[in-house]
C-alpha cells in the first residue's frame, strides 16, 4: 500500500516526459510545494535510500501530507546509484518538474555531482546523508544546506573517544578510495595515539582473512575501520569467526552498524563500539514520537538514514511554515532554513556558517536487547560540534 | 614482522580463498567451454544459493539443510534457465550472449529484492564450526575456513571421478571436443547441456551457501565474485576443470599473498604514507598481472580443454 502510493508521483515524472499537458492537470491544487527525492532504491546500498525516503515520508506523513501547511508533491526517482542517472533525473526534475527543492542523496560521489547543478539552476538543495568535505568548505552554496552531518564528523569523534579511553596503539583499516582517506583522516584529526597499521583495501572487497592475520600479528590496542554497507558486514562476521573480537576491541562508524546492518551481523557485532549523531534512545520527545511512528508505519526500528530523511522533511516544514507557504523569496526562505526552528530527533541542532550541522556526537555500543542486536548510548564524545571546514566556506 | 607462522596462515588463507573461487570457477568454465556460453548470470546463481541457504538455514535451524536446500534451488534455476533462455543463444555470437545474460544479472537481483527485501540477509557460522584451531602456534585459524577448504577440496575430487571415469563425464568431454558427432551417435545433446549447466549452477549455489556464514549475502554479491571467477577460468584455460582448480589456487594464493605482504615490503622501500596506497593499488591489480604474466606465456591458458 505505502510503496504504491510512492510510485504514483513516479508515474507521473514519467508521463510528463510523453505528455506535459497530462501532468499538470493532475495537479489540482493551487501551487503545491514540489520536492524532487533523488535517491538509491535498488542495487547495492538500496536499504539506506529506502530509509532515507522512509523517514521523510512519515516526516511528511505526520504533517498530514503539507509541508508548512502547503500541499507538498514528492517526486521520488531511483538513482541506483549511478552518477550519470543522479545527474540526468536532477536535470530532469529543475527544467521539466520545476521543483522547488531537492534532497535524497546518498552518496557523497553522486551529491558532488549532481548538487552544484542544483543549487546553480537557483534550487534549494537539502542533503539527507552525504556530506563531503568540498561542499563544506570551498565549494559551498548559500543554497546548499545538510540536515545530517560532514563526511568526516563521526570519524572524528571516535578519534576522540578512542583517546578518551586511553588506548594508545590503533590499527586503521578503510577502503582505498576519497571517503576511506577521509575517514582515516577525521580520526587522526582528534587521535593522539600511535597506529599500529594503516591498512587501505579494495573498494567492494570481500574476504579481509589476510588483512585481519596481519592485524593479529600486529597486536593492536584497538581497531577503527570504515568500511560501508556489505563490506562492513563481511570485516565484522569474519573479525568474530576469527575470535578476535574478545581480544581486541573494534571502533567504527554507526555507517557499518544501523539496524539493517546489525540483523545481518547478529551476535558477531555484539561489544562493537561506534559514533553516530543520533540513536533511538536519545531521550526528547520529538525523537520518542519519531521512533514509534516509524515502527508502527514499517513494522521495522528506524536507522540514523531514517532519522536524517525525517529531519529533512521537518526542516523543510519549519522553513515554508516561517515563510507563510510563500517561497517566492529566495532570501526569506533561505534565511527561515538557516534558523533550522524544528525539533530534531537528535535533540539540539543548528546550522553552522556553512550550513552544517553543529551538533552533539555520541558513541553507541552493539548489545543484545531480548532477542535484537542494536545500539545503545554510551556516552556523548562531543557537544555542539562544528566540522573542520567551516572556515574555509564564505558564505 | 613476517614470521613463519604469519606465512603458513596467509598460505591458508590463500588456499581457502582459491577453494572458493574454484567453486565457482568449476560451473562457469564447463558452460564455457562445452557449450561455448558466456553466462554473465552465474553470479545470480551464486546469489541464489546464498539466499536459499540463510532463509532456510533460518527456518530450520540446520545448516546442512541450508545447504541443501541452496544445491536444490541454484541447481534447479539453472536448468529452468538453460532450458527458457539460454539454449536459444548457443548459436548466437558472445555479444549476444552477453547481452542477454547481463539481463539475467538485473533480473535476478531486482527479484530478490523483491522476495528479500534490499536489506542483507543474517546467516550465521554453524555452532559446531564457530570457533578456532590453533594448530599454528599463535594464530587460532577459524573453523570454518577449515571447512570450505575441505569442502573444496571433496567437490574437486568428486568432479574429478566424475568427469574421468563416469558415463556422464566421458559425454562431457567428448562434448566439448567433437560435439556434433556425439549428437550424431545418439546422444541428446539438449538434455545433456541441461545436466551441464544444473550442474554448474548447483556449485554455484553451494560456493554461495558455504560463503553466507562469512559474507554479506546481500543483493550484487554475485557481481563481487564474478569478476574474480573469469580471470581464473582465463588462467586456466577455459573448458579445462584442472584448469579452473590450477587457476583457482594460483588466483588465490598471488591475491592473498599481495593483500599480506606487500604493504610490509612497500614500507621497506617507501615513505610509510605513500607505501600504504602504493601497496594497497598494486594488490589489487596483482591477480591481472598475473592473468597478463600467464597470458604471454600461455595464449591460451595453463590447461587445455579435453583433447582439443
Amino acid at each position: 500500500m505505502k510503496n504504491k502510493k510512492h510510485l504514483l508521483p513516479l508515474f507521473m515524472a514519467g508521463a510528463m516526459a510523453l505528455s506535459a499537458g497530462f501532468a499538470s492537470s493532475a495537479v489540482q491544487a493551487a501551487e503545491p510545494l514540489k520536492i524532487g527525492m533523488i535517491t538509491t532504491l535498488s542495487g547495492g546500498g538500496a536499504s539506506l535510500g529506502i530509509d532515507i525516503r522512509d523517514g521523510f515520508m512519515l516526516g511528511l506523513k505526520m504533517k498530514d501530507g503539507q509541508l508548512g501547511g502547503v500541499e507538498t508533491q514528492v517526486i521520488e526517482v531511483d538513482d541506483a546509484r549511478k552518477v550519470g542517472n543522479a545527474k540526468q533525473i536532477a536535470s530532469r526534475m529543475i527544467k521539466q518538474d520545476d521543483v522547488d527543492i531537492v534532497t535524497g542523496i546518498v552518496w557523497s560521489n553522486l551529491a558532488m555531482a549532481v548538487v552544484p547543478s542544483v543549487t546553480r539552476a537557483g534550487k534549494f538543495y537539502i542533503s539527507p546523508n552525504a556530506g563531503p568535505s568540498a561542499l563544506a568548505g570551498k565549494k559551498c552554496d548559500k543554497n546548499y544546506f545538510n540536515v545530517a552531518w560532514q563526511n568526516d564528523n563521526l570519524h572524528e569523534a571516535a578519534g576522540q573517544y578512542v583517546t578518551d579511553k586511553g588506548l594508545k596503539n590503533v590499527y586503521l583499516m578503510a577502503p582505498n578510495y576519497p571517503a576511506g582517506k577521509d575517514a582515516i583522516a577525521g580520526f587522526k584529526r582528534f587521535y593522539k595515539g600511535d597506529v599500529a597499521g594503516e591498512v587501505y583495501t579494495k573498494l567492494g572487497q570481500v574476504d579481509y582473512a589476510a588483512e585481519l592475520a596481519n592485524l593479529r600479528a600486529a597486536k593492536p590496542d584497538a581497531v577503527y575501520f570504515f568500511l560501508p554497507g556489505g563490506m562492513g558486514i563481511n570485516f565484522v562476521k569474519q573479525y568474530s569467526q576469527a575470535g578476535l573480537s574478545g581480544e581486541t576491541p573494534l571502533f567504527g562508524p554507526a555507517f557499518s552498524f544501523d539496524e539493517g546492518i546489525l540483523k545481518a551481523v547478529g551476535d558477531a557485532a555484539i561489544g562493537v563500539y561506534n559514533t553516530s549523531q543520533w540513536n533511538k534512545d536519545i531521550d526528547n520527545p520529538a525523537n520518542a514520537s519519531f521512533v514509534k511512528a516509524f515502527k508502527e508505519t514499517y513494522g521495522r526500528n528506524p536507522s540514523l538514514y531514517a532519522s536524517q530523511g525525517y529531519d529533512a522533511a521537518l526542516l523543510i516544514d519549519s522553513a515554508v511554515r516561517s515563510v507563510g507557504g510563500d517561497l517566492s523569496d529566495d532570501d526569506k526562505f533561505r534565511d527561515a532554513l538557516r534558523k533550522a526552528e524544528f525539533d530534531s530527533v537528535r535533540g539540539d541542532f543548528k546550522f553552522g556558517s556553512n550550513q552544517h550541522p553543529v551538533q552533539d556526537i555520541y558513541v553507541r555500543i552493539v548489545h543484545k536487547d531480548g532477542d535484537t542486536v542494536t545500539n545503545k548510548i554510551v556516552s556523548k564524545v562531543f557537544t555542539a560540534h562544528q566540522d573542520a571546514y567551516a572556515a574555509e566556506c564564505k558564505l | 614482522m613476517l614470521t613463519i607462522e604469519l606465512f603458513l596462515e596467509q598460505s591458508l588463507n590463500g588456499l581457502q580463498q582459491g577453494v572458493m573461487l574454484f567453486l565457482m570457477a568449476a560451473g562457469l568454465t564447463l558452460v564455457f567451454g562445452i557449450m561455448h556460453l558466456i553466462n554473465l548470470a552465474h553470479g545470480s546463481l551464486y546469489m541464489i544459493g546464498a539466499y536459499v541457504a540463510a532463509s532456510v538455514t533460518q527456518a530450520s535451524d540446520s545448516f546442512a539443510l541450508g545447504i541443501l536446500a541452496a544445491l536444490a534451488a541454484a541447481g534447479l534455476t539453472g536448468m529452468l534457465l538453460e532450458f527458457s533462455a539460454l539454449r536459444r543463444l548457443y548459436n548466437r555470437d558472445h555479444l549476444d550472449q552477453v547481452l542477454a545474460t547481463f539481463g539475467m544479472i538485473l533480473f535476478f537481483n531486482e527479484l530478490v529484492k523483491i522476495l528479500w527485501g534490499p536489506q542483507a540477509l543474517f546467516l550465521s557460522t554453524p555452532e559446531l564450526l564457530s570457533g578456532t584451531l590453533e594448530f599454528i602456534p599463535g594464530a587460532p585459524y577459524p573453523s570454518y575456513r577449515l571447512f570450505i577448504i575441505g569442502a573444496g577440496l571433496v567437490v574437486a575430487l568428486l568432479l574429478r571421478h566424475l568427469i574421468i571415469h563416469t558415463r556422464v563425464g566421458m559425454l562431457i568431454r567428448a562434448g566439448a571436443t567433437h560435439r556434433e558427432m556425439v549428437g550424431a551417435l545418439g546422444v541428446n545433446i539438449d538434455q545433456l547441456y541441461t545436466i551441464v549447466f544444473g550442474l554448474g549452477a548447483m556449485l554455484a549455489g553451494l560456493a554461495g551457501a558455504l560463503a553466507g556464514p562469512m559474507l554479506a549475502v546481500e543483493v550484487g554479491m554475485g557481481e563481487k565474485i564474478l569478476i574474480l571467477t573469469f580471470v581464473v577460468i582465463i588462467i586456466g584455460g577455459i573448458g579445462s576443470v584442472r584448469g579452473a582448480l590450477v587457476g583457482a589456487l594460483l588466483v588465490g594464493m598471488v591475491d592473498t599473498y599481495g593483500r599480506a605482504f606487500l604493504p610490509t615490503i612497500m614500507r621497506e622501500l617507501l615513505d610509510p604514507a605513500s607505501a600504504d596506497t602504493v601497496a594497497a593499488s598494486v594488490s589489487s591489480v596483482a591477480i591481472y598481472v598475473l592473468m597478463a604474466v600467464v597470458l604471454i606465456w600461455k595464449p591460451r591458458g595453463l590447461f587445455q580443454a579435453y583433447g582439443s
